[in-house]
This record gives C-alpha cells, sequence and structure tokens, in this order.
C-alpha cells in the first residue's frame, strides 16, 4: 500500500506524454504551466477550485502570540496568509476505496 | 494600525473568494500554446490532476517543489453520531488526501 514512492514533476510530465503524445520536452513545459499558472493565481489572493480534485483555498491568518517551545519565550506571530486543501469528495472516495 | 492591519486583511480575505476554476486554467494554458486544441488541452489538465488522485489512491505521494506535497493520512476508524438523530454509527478507518505548500509557495504569499 505505501510502497507506491513519490512522485515528482518528471513523472507527471511522463503522463502528458503517454497520453497526448507530445514529446517529453513540450509535455514538461506544459505540467510547468500548469503550475505556472495555479501559483500565479494563489500568489495573487484567488483560491482555485478544480471540479473532481479540489479546492485550494487562502486564509488570512491574524496576529497571534506564539510561544518558543523549548525557551517558553513568547514571540508574536505576524498576520500571515496560509494555503490548504480541500479535496473534492470525488477525490475523498477514490482515496478511501484505495486501488 | 492594527485596525488598519485587520481591514487589509479582510479585503485580501474578500479578495480570496474570488477563485479561478478548471475552465479558466484551460483556458490561460490554451492561450500560451496556440498550437494545441483546447480538447489536448484539456485532455493535458485531466491527465495531470488524475494522476496525483491516482498516485495518491495508491498510497503514494506526489512532491512538486516549489508548490507543494500531495499524500494520504490516516484516519483511525472511529464511532459517530448522525447530527439529525443522534444515533450513533461506526466510521471505519480510511485514507485521506492531505496537502502541505511547498517552502516557496507559503513565502510567495506573504510575498
Amino acid at each position: 500500500m505505501s510502497d507506491a514512492g513519490t512522485l515528482t514533476r518528471a513523472d507527471l510530465a511522463d503522463s502528458v506524454h503517454e497520453s497526448l503524445g507530445l514529446s517529453r520536452a513540450d509535455s514538461a513545459q506544459l505540467v510547468e504551466s500548469v503550475l505556472g499558472h495555479m501559483c500565479d493565481s494563489l500568489a495573487d489572493g484567488e483560491n482555485v477550485k478544480i471540479s473532481g480534485f479540489g479546492s485550494f483555498i487562502l486564509r488570512d491568518k491574524g496576529e497571534r502570540i506564539g510561544r518558543n517551545p523549548k525557551t517558553g519565550v513568547e514571540v508574536p506571530i505576524a498576520p500571515r496568509r496560509v494555503l490548504t486543501f480541500r479535496a473534492s469528495q470525488s477525490m475523498r472516495e477514490t482515496i478511501a476505496q484505495g486501488s | 494600525m492594527a485596525k488598519v492591519m485587520r481591514v487589509v486583511s479582510q479585503l485580501m480575505a474578500f479578495r480570496g473568494k474570488f477563485a479561478m476554476i478548471r475552465s479558466e486554467l484551460v483556458q490561460k494554458i490554451a492561450a500560451d500554446n496556440p498550437e494545441l486544441s483546447t480538447k489536448d488541452v484539456e485532455r493535458l489538465v485531466n491527465s495531470f490532476f488524475d494522476t496525483i488522485t491516482e498516485q495518491l489512491a495508491k498510497g503514494g505521494r506526489v512532491e512538486l517543489r516549489g508548490f507543494g506535497a500531495f499524500s494520504t493520512r490516516q484516519r483511525d476508524a472511529r464511532v459517530g453520531r448522525n447530527p439529525r438523530t443522534g444515533e450513533s454509527v461506526n466510521v471505519p478507518s480510511k485514507r485521506v488526501p492531505y496537502f502541505k505548500p511547498g517552502k516557496e509557495m507559503r513565502e510567495r504569499l506573504n510575498f
């Protein structure tokens, strides 16, 4: 179950190469382009919603007081924006069942 | 100052309500690659996301440097409750998808 290992961009490019029959170089560039557009939208403050896959949702966190767990010293944590992912129902079902 | 920051942050949260959806992603990639048909770009985008889902279903991970990593986490079986009837139901153990944003992505969101 857990020996499926880790895929990287190169593996996604391979899938694209196989399903579209484009050259490996073009496939790699297209994978980069998918990621690039998703990153750009998120960096512009725009969520990304991919039907059948899931949503990348930005959340703005207010300032709060944190604590260094080792020393116990209080430090302010600046307001910041974080990215969360919520998988679609269909992805949840596919993964709960495994393969 | 804190008040100003709060208003700014609420405005940004509001902006965050806007979203790019799948079809817009397809359009943007199609615009960058006029030599490809829209059908091909749709197949490209499907292949990209389906490969990730399939890998997670196999119990594997997908690591995309600069963006983030997809993996799954095990959830133990638990006794849940139907919120409407209050009845107990057994929820079996299962794997759930998980995404951890990459360092570069996190930094880019906060300039």
